[in-house]
């Protein structure tokens, strides 16, 4: 299997080629969030490092959030539109797990985490059994307060990841002492062959229907659900 | 290879995701347009993250139907067209991603087109254009007169100092209550009632170019306000004919000054406004009584609202220009012609 693997979910973009579980060309930026501009000419370098041509990929595999609206939109989008117009493979992983992913061999509860501003996150809790990495808490957008009284109450070890683990490293360690560890910051980067790994045999996603994994509606749409009936204004969208 | 030139464009700088294939430049083979309005409707306007959302739900589903509807493959193609701008840069973003990824992925020339110009060349397929030629664009974002002296080449000699025109429709349609986008009920309001309360016409003497619609809204919404407070109602035709009627003299009183000064055969209304009938007839009327040898081109109702088919018209003179972008093409937000 020929793979393409996307991740522009927050400031770093990775993308990787590979042969199954080999990674053949991987760059990871992690500098400013211009993954508008800078993700194509990567897919181009990465596969004339692999001598590939666009038609020889079968499979593509998004990192479909939760993270930045705008970057996950463009990963989600380069994968919708590759897979529907070479006829190839999409699948979608969490942005989460790509991140756990990064922590290999604990046994301990991963939790990858982003910032997702006033003291809330986007968290996640995997672990791995029998080298799989497994969800054993969905994926959320919560106050962080909220994420470390659950995690206390497992009373398990817990590893924090992501490049924003330092923001909230003070609270992690005051709410759960010495049952907290802390990845190192390359492990905390999302790294896009760890998501082809996830991806190889992942479910497969549809071109024409896949949508980000946003994990939070608009604050126009939450206001307005507030006080509306949601069903009774569909569709939102027409084609005229 | 076929000997056609077809162009597959995209659209998705505000609220309508559209893809479109293109003939020659003159020829529409499909034109998909998946509007949003009902959507923003619930917001009383357009919700830029509201609009990204939809964008990247719909694109690839307009891509297929479009290609599907023009019975074209990839390799008949000759070259895939975005905007690139101006607009809501996480709507233009959608687009781009995906011109980007098919021209990548094809080994398609990638045509960056700009928004404005799109909606001037929808009139290419109303009639062939004919050069120095004169538009005025009026939309939900935008009211400019842009003069073309040749092909592809844009100058804008008026813009508008504070609101478009389309975005004045909106704010008065709120205080009457008429649901956003207002500018069709307001339309058909306007040709029920009449023009009673002579609302200010902005700089309608002045030789320059550049609109003003704010005065207008202030003065409407005071009128509005004042009758609430003692208690008097109405007549909401009347006040919607005023309004327009304030509108339509502002926009072809400047119109006819840009033509004293620069001379054309063919004057371009483009724009989602274009739309209006009372805008259209006046402006008829304008050209009859003072530039008779001056044709005006009005593209249909379904191409002066945001779509493909024009960014596709558009990207054809780009084309025979050879101007093309590379793999790095980002969304440009601000993308604006040059002002003379
Ligand atoms: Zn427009």
């Amino acid at each position: 299997m020929q793979l393409l693997a996307l991740d522009t979910s927050n400031q770093a973009m990775s993308v990787a080629v590979m042969q199954d579980t080999t990674v053949i060309a991987e760059t990871t930026i992690n500098h400013r969030k211009t993954h508008s501009d800078l993700l194509m000419p990567t897919i181009q370098q990465l596969l004339a490092a692999a001598e590939w041509q666009a038609a020889d990929l079968d499979r593509v595999v998004v990192a479909a959030g939760p993270g930045s609206y705008t970057g996950i939109r463009i990963a989600v989008t380069t994968g919708k539109m590759l897979a529907y117009t070479l006829g190839i493979e999409l699948a979608a992983v969490s942005s989460l797990a790509v991140l756990a992913a990064g922590v290999t061999h604990t046994h301990a509860i991963i939790v990858p985490l982003m910032d997702a501003r006033r003291q809330n996150v986007f968290a996640g809790g995997y672990q791995w059994r029998d080298g799989e990495l497994l969800p054993v808490i969905a994926d959320r957008h919560l106050a962080v307060s909220q994420l470390l009284a659950e995690l206390a109450l497992l009373q398990q070890p817990v590893v924090f990841t992501g490049v924003d683990t330092p923001k909230f490293a003070a609270a992690c360690r005051l709410q759960l002492g010495g049952q907290a560890s802390f990845a190192d910051p390359v492990s905390s980067l999302p790294r896009a062959a760890r998501l082809g790994l996830l991806g190889l045999h992942a479910p497969l996603a549809d071109a024409m229907t896949l949508t980000p994994q946003y994990l939070r509606v608009t604050e126009a749409e939450r206001q307005w659900l507030a006080t509306h009936d949601d069903t009774e204004h569909e569709p939102y969208v027409e084609k005229v | 290879m076929s000997q056609r030139e077809l162009i597959l464009a995209f659209e998705s700088s505000c609220d309508e995701t559209s893809v479109a294939v293109v003939q020659d430049g003159t020829q529409i083979l499909s034109n998909i347009i998946a509007t949003q309005i009902h959507s923003h409707q619930r917001f009383g306007g357009v919700v830029p993250e509201v609009a990204s959302r939809h964008h990247v739900e719909q694109i690839t589903e307009c891509t297929d139907l479009a290609l599907q509807e023009a019975g074209v493959t990839y390799a008949d193609l000759t070259a895939v067209a975005v905007t690139y701008g101006p607009g809501l840069v996480g709507s233009l973003l959608i687009g781009v991603t995906a011109a980007k990824t098919l021209a990548f992925a094809h080994g398609l020339p990638l045509i960056p087109v700009n928004h404005m110009a799109g909606h001037i060349y929808a009139a290419r397929f109303v009639a062939p254009l004919t050069y120095p030629l004169l538009a005025l664009v009026v939309s939900g974002g935008h009211t400019e007169l842009v003069v073309m002296r040749a092909a592809g080449e844009y100058e804008i000699i008026g813009d508008t100092r504070d609101d478009a025109a389309g975005e004045a429709y909106d704010k008065i349609g709120r205080v009457l209550g008429v649901p956003y986008p207002a500018g069709k009920t307001v339309d058909e309001m306007a040709h029920a009632g009449h023009d009673t309360f002579d609302f200010p016409r902005a700089m309608h003497d002045s030789d320059d170019l550049d609109f003003s619609f704010s005065g207008l809204k202030s003065a409407f919404i005071n009128t509005v306000h004042h009758a609430d407070q003692i208690g008097e109602t109405l007549d909401r035709n009347d006040l919607a004919a005023s309004f327009q009627a304030a509108v339509i003299d502002q926009l072809v009183g400047k119109t006819l000054i840009a033509l004293r000064q620069h001379p054309v055969a063919q004057l371009v209304l483009a724009g989602g406004v274009a739309a209006n009938r009372g805008l259209k007839a006046a402006l008829e009327a304008a050209l009859a009584r003072e530039f008779p040898e001056t044709t005006l081109l009005v593209p249909p109702v379904r191409l002066t609202g945001d779509n493909a088919a024009m960014i596709g018209a558009a990207a054809h003179i780009e084309l025979a220009h050879q101007h093309f972008a590379d793999a790095t093409l980002n969304a440009v937000p601000g993308l604006n012609f040059q002002h003379a």
